[in-house]
């Protein structure tokens, strides 16, 4: 090996350390190195100038790393290293603010429970653990104190808004608040996690996938809990002492709030894991959907006039829409947008065409009992549902369609997520705030 | 002559692909290509071109593949696509308003052939 070559492979082996360059980026940019090099060879320079003029001429490696960082950020979800952005402060530092905040958020959400009767505590679980979350990321991304004023605004607003509300304890609208708020919370608080940039489509794509592995996280870890408590109960009632109470009144929801902060650092610093999960969680689930989405389809087929008998199916359709929704987000997030048409992509586009073809069989079925019998809160929040979805499942079909065909790229179909993301918590929030009143409290 | 930075960045898409439109080629080439077009006055950083080409090729202006060459080296080539060829034709027009607008208000004397000297 010449001396040249040392150099080059030098050079080389310093930019494939890089997370932000696949070794095909480096190869790519190592030939062009040879190329100039050789050039300046033929005009008479002798080897070592040659190589020292065409590494100043490649540019800094860092920034250049950069540039196909911003161009790659998937890449970057895929590497053991923390976000370019260092948080301020000592080392140790980032714990111990996650570590208060989390304590924060479990008391906070405890000390409501003891005051108020469950479903309002219920009600107001969304709104006491998102700020602690907001905050960590106000503290982390050095949030801009105009964007931290809106935020805060938006959910005193909010909170104040659906407190005022009359609700009896087993109301619908109030079951649907429950459900929807959390959404426009998550929502308030992306705000936060993308720095304030929430225009920025790129800032939107990795609020996905840091939801996508949150909810890995958090997953993990009330499993985790769930075990230790079981354990606990056991061990505690060998010796005829019933730790229940302590543990499901103290341990269980004190867990559960501080889980949220813990798991939401966990993706931040992502310790202890190899590869994104998201990835694999699709890869086994998108067939195991179509089989079933499939089954439904042909037992919906054979008894038609059941489906229109049952009120439930609609909530039940809207809950498949939102798993369907979240396998595509997953898969389309971690994937690399460069890579040519798979057959992943196919059973994607399989998936989603049969949820569309379900959906509509029972849209269908029940646009006519709505027109029959009324709407009523849950029909109007599960059929909103279901529109919001599947308006987004059929462009991202004939996106997916103009994929494999070749005749666009995949990047187009990334936009229309990272475009249609805002329409979830606008109409989460249209059922959290908006319903209640139209339908009376009921 | 030190052409503004800015400048360089928004000519640096359409001159790439202007170049792919003449055939396919790889960055080296392309980067070579620039310098004889601008008599080595639009001086580049050479590696700013990679993350260039993989965001063309991200939004579907170009494609890529590799190829053994001859001397065994493997080259990542780029192509203009269909997509690419009609972003091309829009940054061209958008080019042409800029640069007789420009045109206009520094040779203020000069007649021009769309709409003639105000």
């Amino acid at each position: 090996m010449s001396e040249l070559d040392l150099e080059i492979a030098r050079w080389s082996t310093h930019l494939r350390r890089n997370p932000a360059l696949a070794d095909a980026d480096v190869e790519e940019m190592e030939a062009h190195l040879r190329d100039r090099v050789a050039d300046l060879v033929d005009r008479g320079l002798d080897e070592d100038e040659a190589f020292l003029i065409a590494v100043k001429r490649m540019g800094n490696v860092d920034a250049i790393a950069q540039e196909f960082a911003r161009e790659h950020a998937e890449r970057l979800w895929k590497q053991l290293v923390p976000p370019p952005a260092a948080p301020p402060g000592v080392p140790g530092a980032e714990l111990a603010v996650v570590l208060a905040l989390a304590a924060g958020a479990a008391l906070v959400s405890r000390a409501v429970a003891e005051a108020f009767a469950p479903e309002r505590a219920a009600l107001c679980a969304s709104l006491l653990v998102g700020p602690f979350l907001g905050a960590y990321f106000a503290w982390k991304r050095a949030l801009s104190t105009d964007v931290t004023a809106v935020l805060v605004a938006v959910l005193v607003v909010t909170g104040t808004v659906v407190n005022s509300y009359p609700f009896d304890a087993d109301d619908a609208t109030l079951v649907l608040v429950i459900l929807h708020l959390p959404v426009v919370v998550w929502f308030v608080v992306g705000v936060a996690y993308a720095g304030g940039d929430w225009r920025s489509h790129q800032q939107r794509m990795h609020l996905v996938r840091f939801t996508g592995e949150w909810v890995v996280y958090y997953t993990l870890l009330a499993l985790g809990g769930g075990v230790l408590v079981g354990l606990t109960m056991a061990a505690f009632a060998a010796i005829d002492v019933d730790a229940s109470r302590v543990l499901v009144e103290w341990v269980l929801p004190l867990g559960a709030a501080g889980a949220v902060l813990v798991a939401a650092w966990l993706v931040e610093a992502k310790q202890a894991v190899i590869e994104n999960i998201a990835p694999v969680l699709t890869r086994v689930f998108t067939p195991l959907t179509i089989l079933m989405l499939a089954a439904v389809l042909v037992a919906f087929a054979a008894r038609p006039g059941l489906v229109a008998a049952d009120r439930d199916l609609l909530i039940l359709m809207a809950a498949i829409l939102v798993l369907v929704l979240g396998l595509l987000l997953y898969s389309v997030s971690a994937r690399d947008p460069l890579e040519p048409p798979r057959l992943a992509d196919t059973l994607q586009l399989v998936l989603v065409a049969l949820a569309i073809a379900v959906d509509a069989v029972v849209l269908v079925a029940m646009v006519a009992r709505i027109a029959e019998f009324g709407p009523s809160p849950n029909k109007v929040a599960a059929l909103g549902l279901n529109l919001v979805i599947l308006v987004n499942l059929a462009r991202s079909a004939w996106l997916t369609l103009g994929f494999l065909r070749r005749t666009r790229p995949f990047a187009d179909l990334e936009r229309w997520q990272t475009t249609y993301l805002p329409a979830y918590p606008a109409w989460a929030a249209v059922v959290a705030l908006v319903l209640p009143p139209v339908f009376a409290f009921s | 002559m030190r052409i503004d930075k800015d400048l360089v960045a928004a000519s640096a898409t359409p001159l790439v692909l202007g170049i792919l439109l003449e055939g396919e080629s790889y960055g080296y080439a392309i980067l070579k290509r620039v310098d004889e077009l601008s008599d080595g006055r639009l001086s580049w950083t050479d590696g700013m071109l990679y993350p260039l080409l993989h965001r063309l090729e991200r939004v579907g202006h170009v494609s890529s593949s590799w190829h053994t060459a001859e001397t065994g080296r493997r080259r990542k080539l780029y192509a203009i696509t269909a997509h690419g060829r009609r972003a091309l034709a829009d940054r061209q027009s958008q080019w042409a308003v800029v640069s007789e607008a420009l045109d206009r208000i520094w040779n203020p004397m000069t007649p021009h052939p769309a709409g003639g000297a105000a």
